[in-house]
């Protein structure tokens, strides 16, 4: 019972904060500088009536809280407009589109970086203060101080004429099957997903690391060192699993760091994904492109949120007694 | 922080008290170098900043850079006139370096200053007042801790038009709910000290309070809070510039990155370009991170017992 009210709570403030990034959105768009209108039919000539019939159309003449409805009621149901290149395709079908390629490479490099970063935080939460531990530490640290895009540039010249230097498949291919297809996509995916894995597994280490260092001065190791179980039991089975908790906890914050060096390993090796498509929308000035992505990758960045919420909900049962 | 409650002043006069104030922050200063000094990390981090504040202030002395001087030897590979080769328009990379320096420093010091001047604030009313006033700011904090950072930064940035102090109001405005979190934290737990609750005895107003107990304790945190700051307005600059919302006036290493990349230096095996401002942004965020760990270990008392 308890449960299902705090996770009734946590979707309510999830639901609440998108709105307001919403209006956010809606009044960042209202207080910039110049006419939408002007800026959408960049055409000196355009006559005084047909400027106001282009605002009539686009309801620019209605009040601002009508205005702040219909963009309400219209972002709701997936509405996010048009874009200004594209051939003014609905900009929730391109972002959603993106949205998928985005998910192959974060998602890989996630998965990737979690298992490398317990891994490596582990080794210098059991070796701590030892040389091994100060350098893990401090690579990690050097890897998190590094620019993504600029590791991405490295690789670039490194690599070149080793792998292919962008994109998500090779153009022009005809697949014999879909398992050429799929080699295909992995060859162009592993340099990506190696830069990103590095950038992200650097707070992973950090994090493993500190908590694991906190938990083996619990009570309960030290009962299970006495009890004469082996070093390598007491870790798998006691201090490994309670040591993992702040990892779900930090993806709150986390999150937000994975969404920018996605942006940033897609921009420098053209990989067809969100983060790629806003770029180029920046090159454009593509405003309903940058905008419509900004808004979904923060939805996206809700949900995922809730669900690290209720995992930990799961996992941790004190939790439900705040 | 010197950790046990604060002394009453003894002094009569104003001015004997304020020196008495003085020579206790003095000491405070005197311990923490102390402990500085025992801590490796600290002390390179410490070095690197030396190293490049000192590029920063002494570069436009020294070299003489036009970035209008363009010309037709690009991508020319290191020589002697040339330490670095040249870029994609011909112009001194060692140069374009050097004063990259300076407006990394710039950016990352002002913007992490606004953005502690506002998370500071918001924290110390929230956990001072305590009650709806901090429901109320905290929910604020926690909506621009789920928004995605970098998404937001190129809208607003984007809108907002490339300029110098765009950039840095941006970073300043969106980088500070992490502050607000950890001062508000700090100020909960002095706010329950027996000094306060002394001052509120005698009849201190809140005002007074804030600004003579609880502010200065607050302080070597947010200094520790600041300096780490730094670091990731240093990044987050460079990629905004990267991405091509950085100042067209002002050379910044992570404009030389953006014109490196729109230009192939990569692909032209033009590696003097752009790998030498790549390593001067890790160094320095770096720098800063170091330093910023090691003063948090000292000043903050919850890191301490480890």
């Amino acid at each position: 019972m308890e449960l299902r009210r705090y996770i009734l709570r946590r979707a309510v403030t999830a639901v609440v904060v998108f709105l307001i990034i919403l209006t956010f959105n809606f009044i960042i768009f209202r207080t910039i500088p110049g006419d939408p209108i002007r800026t959408l039919f960049q055409d000196p000539r355009i006559s005084p009536e047909d400027m106001a019939a282009l605002r009539h159309n686009f309801g620019l003449d209605k009040p601002l809280f009508d205005q702040y409805l219909i963009y309400m009621k219209n972002s709701l149901t997936g509405d996010l407009g048009k874009s200004f290149s594209y051939y003014g395709s609905p900009v929730s079908d391109i972002v959603f589109q993106r949205l998928e390629n985005t998910l192959i490479l974060v998602g890989s490099a996630s998965v990737l970086s979690l298992f490398m970063g317990v891994g490596i935080g582990v080794v210098a939460a059991w070796r701590r203060n030892t040389g091994t531990d100060i350098g893990l530490l401090g690579g990690s640290l050097f890897l998190y101080s590094m620019p993504t895009f600029w590791l991405g540039m490295l690789m670039l010249f490194l690599l070149t004429g080793h792998v292919p230097s962008g994109g998500m498949y090779t153009p022009g291919m005809d697949y014999p099957n879909v398992f050429a297809q799929f080699v295909d996509l992995m060859r162009h995916l592993l340099v990506p997903m190696v830069v990103l894995t590095l950038v992200l597994f650097g707070q992973y280490v950090m994090i493993v690391r500190s908590s694991l260092i906190d938990v083996l001065s619990e009570d309960y190791i030290v009962t299970a060192n006495a009890k004469g179980l082996a070093d390598r039991n007491v870790l798998r089975h006691h201090a490994v699993p309670n040591a993992m908790l702040p990892l779900v906890t930090i993806t709150a914050i986390n999150l937000s760091f994975i969404v920018g060096g996605a942006i940033q390993t897609e921009t420098v090796f053209s990989w067809p994904g969100v983060g790629r498509l806003m770029y180029d929308a920046l090159l454009t000035r593509d405003y309903p492109i940058l905008q419509g992505s900004f808004l979904i990758v923060a939805a996206v960045v809700l949900v995922a949120n809730f669900l690290a919420d209720i995992t930990y909900a799961f996992l941790d049962p004190r939790v439900k007694v705040k | 922080m010197s950790g046990g409650p604060q002394r009453s002043a003894t002094g009569t006069s104003g001015y004997s008290r304020r020196r008495e104030a003085l020579a206790r922050q003095r000491t405070r200063l005197w311990k923490t170098l102390k402990l500085l000094r025992g801590s490796k990390m600290g002390l390179i981090g410490l070095a690197i900043l030396i190293v490049f504040m000192l590029i920063a202030l002494v570069t436009p002395l020294v070299i003489k850079f036009d970035k209008n001087a363009f010309s037709t030897n690009y991508f020319a590979p290191p020589s002697k006139e040339h330490w670095l080769g040249t870029d994609d328009v011909g112009r001194d990379v060692f140069a374009e370096l050097m004063y990259g320096s300076r407006i990394s420093l710039l950016v990352g010091i002002t913007a992490s200053a606004i953005s502690v001047l506002i998370g500071g604030a918001i924290g110390i009313f929230a956990g001072f007042y305590g009650r709806y006033t901090d429901e109320g700011l905290m929910r604020f904090t926690d909506i621009f801790l789920v928004i995605p950072q970098l998404p937001f930064m190129m809208l607003i940035a984007a809108l907002a038009g490339p300029s110098l102090i765009n950039i840095i109001v941006v970073i300043g405005v969106l980088s500070w709910p992490s502050t607000a979190r950890i001062v508000r934290s700090l100020v909960i737990s002095i706010k329950e000290r027996t000094f306060i609750e002394r001052a509120r005895a005698i009849g201190s107003s809140e005002a007074h309070i804030i600004r003579k107990h609880i502010l200065p304790n607050t302080i070597p945190l947010m200094f520790a809070n600041t300096v780490l700051i730094i670091a990731v307005a240093i990044l987050t600059e460079s990629t905004l510039a990267f991405l091509g919302l950085g100042d067209p006036l002002v050379i910044s290493w992570g404009s030389m990155l953006h014109y490196a990349f729109v230009s192939l230096a990569m692909t032209n095996g033009a590696w003097w370009y752009f790998v030498p401002p790549g390593f001067c942004i890790a160094f320095v965020v770096l720098g800063f991170t170091f330093f910023g760990y090691a003063m948090d270990e000292i000043l903050n008392p919850k890191l301490r017992r480890r």
